[in-house]
């Protein structure tokens, strides 16, 4: 073997036990979860509430809680991500206040989510008199997901080809046209992908809903978006470190329901994601 | 003098402080094929999308001058229906990631179209003049992609015709195509020339000796020539005209 092959052999070496060295601490907590959660989960721990100050029963409005945050934050971040994206990506011109929007975008991502919390807190919660709310809760959790779906649809819509836009403006389709027909078609793929990240994330974060939307024991489902509702992290938190004396075994498999939806989450984004993909024809 | 089409006037172009054009003052024939020819960077290709705005989509591009088309000022006519009557097949074949249906059908769709069956009327004719029905049209819902070079670019007129143009633009649209379906592309021109204004702007002289009735010689932005093809061939008034097709240059 001559230098060049040696130094290649060491080169993909330590690329690989370094690419090992992510997944093994995945692996880790995904199997500790398993091992330890996954003899407290029953059909009664997935569809019942809580009973016995939160020692027996099951987490029900919990997951209902999550899902609910997750499918709001959805229906406000999504429309208003994409479309800010659209403006940034096809239609606004490069000046002082374009960047300054860019700017805040590449900020905003840089808030602690607890931040997020607070601000929820006072805007919606006080200011608008929402209340300790599913509104205000998804309200919160929308904003913090702004930034990750902005960034991964302008990327999205940049990465589609310049001359497809081209082709469609010199067929006399107008700019709108051309981003609806000719441009995010293409970029639907990358802008679930960046969706779906981040609704993982405020699916799982705990600060923005403590003071916005989470309930720290209310066993029954709510009623309307001014309902307050338990929800999967907060629910973890508090059987965690707020009440004595309960099976370690239950809050493992809080987690490991949380992590499952999560999954789920991702998984329903690949098909989607494949199935955007095919209808691209090359 | 004939009917003219397009009409422009001290024409002037710029991207940012860079001068494109300089006073072009041109006019086009209804139904002729006009070839335009030079060197790179000359100005043809900003010449060519100046007539239907696309240098617009260059944000530092800037213009003066005036641009008739049918008598009426290019500015005074938005550009979705500027693009309608002038259209423009680009150097390299250009196709969208959808089958050859939907590649034609792509325009009459923005413009309104939603009768099926008049769609596919269109596209069947678009497909006709453009000499390509014959050979796709047992795979109209196959991808566009898997055409060969050629075929795309014929694809690519058919498109352009789908939408009912007065105006063909073409930048070049041999220049990644073999001599056959240069040659049938030419044809597919010649065949064109009886309904359409079409404007040639390409590299090789030959093409725009075989192509065009008239030629126009562009250098460093000016145009320097413009005369019957035979003419500028054989006995061009101007030496730099000359030089150019005798390959002394370019």
């Amino acid at each position: 073997m001559n230098g060049a092959k040696i130094r290649q052999c060491i080169a993909f070496s330590v690329l690989g036990v370094l690419t090992l060295a992510i997944v093994v601490p995945i692996l880790l907590v995904m199997v500790y979860i398993v091992v330890n959660g996954a003899g407290a989960i029953s059909w009664e721990f997935l569809t019942a509430a809580p009973r016995q100050g939160m020692k027996a029963g099951g987490i029900f409005p919990a997951i209902v809680g999550t899902i609910l945050l997750v499918v709001g934050t959805m229906l406000f971040s999504l429309p208003l991500g994409v479309l800010s994206a659209v403006y940034l990506v096809e239609y606004a011109h490069d000046n002082l206040f374009t960047r300054l929007i860019k700017l805040s975008v590449v900020n905003l991502s840089g808030i602690p989510s607890i931040v997020y919390g607070l601000f929820g807190f006072t805007m919606f919660v006080i200011l608008l008199h929402f209340g300790t709310s599913i509104l205000a809760g998804s309200l919160t959790l929308a904003i913090m997901s702004l930034p990750v779906i902005i960034t991964a649809s302008k990327e999205a819509l940049e990465s589609v080809p310049d001359t497809y836009r081209e082709i469609s403006l010199s067929l006399g389709a107008t700019r709108w046209q051309t981003v609806r027909y000719c441009v995010l078609p293409y970029a639907i793929p990358g802008i679930l992908t960046g969706t779906v990240l981040s609704l993982s994330r405020a699916a799982g974060e705990t600060a923005p809903i403590l003071f916005t939307v989470a309930a720290f024991y209310l066993p029954r489902l709510p009623r309307g978006v001014f309902d307050q509702v338990m929800a999967l992290p907060y629910h973890l938190y508090v059987i965690s470190t707020q009440v004595p004396n309960i099976p370690l075994e239950l809050s493992f498999a809080t987690a490991l329901v949380l992590v499952g939806l999560v999954f789920l989450m991702n998984l329903v984004s690949i098909f989607l994601r494949a199935h955007y993909r095919k209808k691209r024809l090359w | 003098m004939v009917d003219a089409i397009i009409k422009t006037t001290d024409l002037n172009s710029f991207f940012g402080s860079v001068q494109a054009l300089k006073g072009i003052n041109l006019e086009v024939q209804r139904n002729e094929i006009l070839g335009v020819i030079g060197p790179s960077n000359s100005g043809k290709t900003t010449f060519l999308r100046a007539l239907n705005r696309l240098n617009y989509r260059v944000r530092s591009y800037s213009q003066t001058g005036e641009i008739l088309l049918d008598g009426q000022d290019l500015k005074a006519i938005r550009d979705n229906v500027l693009r309608k009557k002038v259209g423009i097949i680009f150097a390299l074949p250009q196709v969208l990631p959808v089958t050859i249906f939907e590649n034609v059908a792509y325009g009459p769709k923005v413009h309104g179209l939603t009768h099926r069956e008049q769609v596919d009327w269109i596209v069947e004719e678009s497909l006709k003049k453009a000499s390509l029905w014959d050979e796709v049209k047992d795979r109209l819902n196959q991808p566009a992609v898997k055409l060969s070079g050629g075929q795309q670019q014929r694809l690519c007129i058919a498109r352009t015709l789908a939408v009912g143009p007065e105006v063909i633009l073409y930048d070049e649209p041999s220049s990644g195509l073999d001599p056959i379906s240069t040659a049938k592309l030419e044809d597919t021109m010649q065949q064109l020339k009886a309904d359409y204004t079409q404007i040639l702007v390409t590299n090789n002289t030959k093409q725009a000796s075989r192509v065009s009735e008239r030629c126009a010689f562009f250098l460093m932005g000016e145009l320097v020539e413009l005369g019957p093809t035979d003419q500028i061939f054989t006995k061009p008034q101007d030496k730099r005209t000359d030089d150019y097709i005798t390959g002394r240059f370019g």
